[in-house]
């Protein structure tokens, strides 16, 4: 996703400067993104605490101002700043996180992003965008780039292949319909079970819906996808992310607010930040029942 | 407006009026960095292009009163400092006057709001200074570092004042860090450093005016709780408010200044 991002900012700021800064990544990245930029690339060096304040002051002062590190040293380092400096003012400072979820699964607990927009969902007028497929960067961008509000982009990896072409990019998608049970998916795991979840029989075939803005807007939930669970009583959600804090809990309540009541409810979650043996993203997804085969085999079980 | 020392010693007395009043301590840390401000804000900001962070944001009271005696902030609302329904809380508010641009309260995100306010400045070739006044404690917060680190590569526009009154908030700084002679640490870095004795119109004045084309540190030297001998250097003075005696003491020796 990367790679696109890069592309859809150099095109974005032929039409509008913006300064982009990052705490010291994009080797291999954002090369031609900071030759295009000149100096409004800053590299602020290892420093995230002084990148996000820097970052919503200039932003304060009227320029568009992108932030960019790896997930958790976004959120998690300078999570003050984030609050006091970008939240609490509401400056549409736009931050991005590589690496959401387990992405960077074998470097270790230090580089998973697992509990990032539960974080930071706790705190005033942020909103989150998850991408499910490179697609959606474009959309998310220019979404988040005429936002007046701070913005975080959780990236991750888009597992589709090349064969898959997504729906155009809306806050809530219904990717797949089928006679199967309905299945929540948070962002880019859809790309992983999207293609998958197609070659079941039509009679057990998931019915799977994306969303990928957080934090959900009760208005914004599908009348259809809703009335379906009406009916269906069984909801399943899958996310990467761990339970406190996650979309699955958010669900539950806007259901009880809605009263739409649940006779079974399944979540499929980040397990936990701390493993026995680490592994890549695909090895950290099957510990915690992610991967497409258990969730398949689950909830192909009653439909 | 010139400020003279009888002005000071007006503001001097009003400040104390409002922390009495309010039942509310900090008061020796207001006491240290008030000449500064008041010479700022009155001789030396130009209010159309210039901008000011209080990095101490405990000091709260200090720059309330500053701008109240430019008629920023009413007598009415100094009335209300720390109470109910107030707009003036302990520590800056969020939006409420154009002086303050920022919220600040949690030591060691000033700077690094001065530096981009400075760099934006400097991306869009546009005219102004920015000031950022910091404690001498909070630069035991490592992301003052990286703001310095990041402002003096960039050879960034701020005048960055250290109130320099030597006591925080459990301690001397001596004692705590070995942040005690900041000419000496900062030297390293490519700046112009100003020592000066932060009480002295003169000085301050000086220092805030001269000219420099790289990142300007004046090394203020300060006495916490400056003008009433019993809070002077005192550690106490960080935290304790006044009680009836101890205000109408405190009025007293300043009156007779």
């Amino acid at each position: 996703m990367r790679n696109e991002l890069t592309g859809v900012l150099i095109e974005r700021f032929k039409l509008s400067k913006f300064t982009f800064i990052t705490g010291d990544l994009g080797f291999m990245a954002f090369e031609s993104l900071k030759s295009n930029l000149g100096e409004y690339f800053i590299n602020i060096g290892i420093s995230e605490q002084n990148m996000v304040s820097v970052g919503a002051s200039i932003a304060n002062e009227g320029l568009e101002t992108w932030i960019y590190s790896i997930a958790p040293f976004l959120y998690g380092r300078s999570f003050e700043q984030i609050r006091n400096d970008v939240c609490f003012h509401n400056i549409a400072v736009k931050l991005i996180g590589n690496g959401g979820g387990y992405s960077y699964g074998v470097m270790g607990p230090s580089h998973h992003s697992i509990e990032d927009y539960g974080v930071l969902l706790t705190l005033p007028n942020i909103n989150v965008y998850i991408p499910a497929f490179t697609q959606d960067i474009e959309y998310i961008i220019n979404i988040v780039g005429q936002s007046t509000s701070p913005s975080y982009i959780r990236l991750s990896t888009d597992d589709s292949t090349s064969f898959y072409e997504p729906p155009e990019y809306k806050n809530w998608r219904h990717l797949i319909k089928g006679n199967g049970n309905i299945i929540i998916v948070v962002g880019s795991l859809a790309s992983l079970y999207v293609e998958e979840f197609l070659k079941v029989d039509y009679e057990k075939r998931p019915n799977l819906w994306v969303i990928c803005k957080l934090p959900i807007n009760i208005s914004e939930i599908p009348t259809e996808l809703l009335d379906d669970i009406k009916l269906a009583k069984v909801l399943y959600l899958a996310e990467e992310h761990v339970v406190r804090g996650g979309v699955g809990s958010e669900i539950l309540f806007i259901l009880q607010t809605l009263n739409i009541s649940l006779n079974n409810f399944i979540h499929f979650y980040a397990q936990k930040h701390i493993f026995d043996y680490y592994g890549s993203q695909k090895y950290l997804r099957a510990k915690s029942g992610l991967n497409c085969e258990n969730i398949l085999s689950i909830i192909t079980e009653k439909y | 407006m010139i400020i003279s020392k009888e002005f000071s010693l007006f503001v001097r007395r009003r400040l104390l009026k409002m922390h009495y009043e309010s039942g509310v301590g900090h008061i020796g840390g207001n006491l240290s960095c008030i000449d500064i401000l008041l010479i700022l804000f009155h001789e030396i900001i130009n209010k159309d292009s210039d901008k000011f962070i209080l990095s101490k944001g405990h000091s709260a009271g200090a720059l309330y009163i500053t701008l109240w005696s430019t008629g920023v902030i009413s007598e009415k609302e100094i009335c209300t400092f720390h109470k109910d329904n107030t707009l003036l809380p302990g520590h800056p508010p969020v939006s409420v006057f154009e002086e303050i641009p920022f919220a600040t309260g949690s030591l060691g995100h000033g700077l690094s709001l001065a530096a981009g306010l400075s760099k934006y400045k400097q991306l869009t070739n546009t005219k102004g200074s920015i000031f950022c006044l910091t404690s001498d404690g909070e630069w035991q917060e490592g992301s003052t570092w990286e703001a310095f680190l990041f402002i003096t590569k960039h050879l960034l526009n701020i005048t960055v004042i250290i109130d320099n009154n030597s006591l925080q908030g459990f301690g001397r700084i001596d004692e705590i860090s070995s942040m005690n002679n900041f000419e000496q640490k900062l030297s390293a870095f490519n700046c112009d450093i100003i020592s000066i004795d932060g009480h002295d119109n003169n000085q301050i004045r000086s220092a805030l005016s001269k000219y420099s084309n790289k990142t300007k540190v004046i090394v203020a030297h300060t006495i916490k709780g400056k003008g009433v001998p019993f809070m002077e250097n005192k550690l106490d003075s960080h935290y304790l408010p006044l009680d009836d005696q101890t205000y109408k003491e405190a009025i007293y020796y300043l009156n007779k200044l």
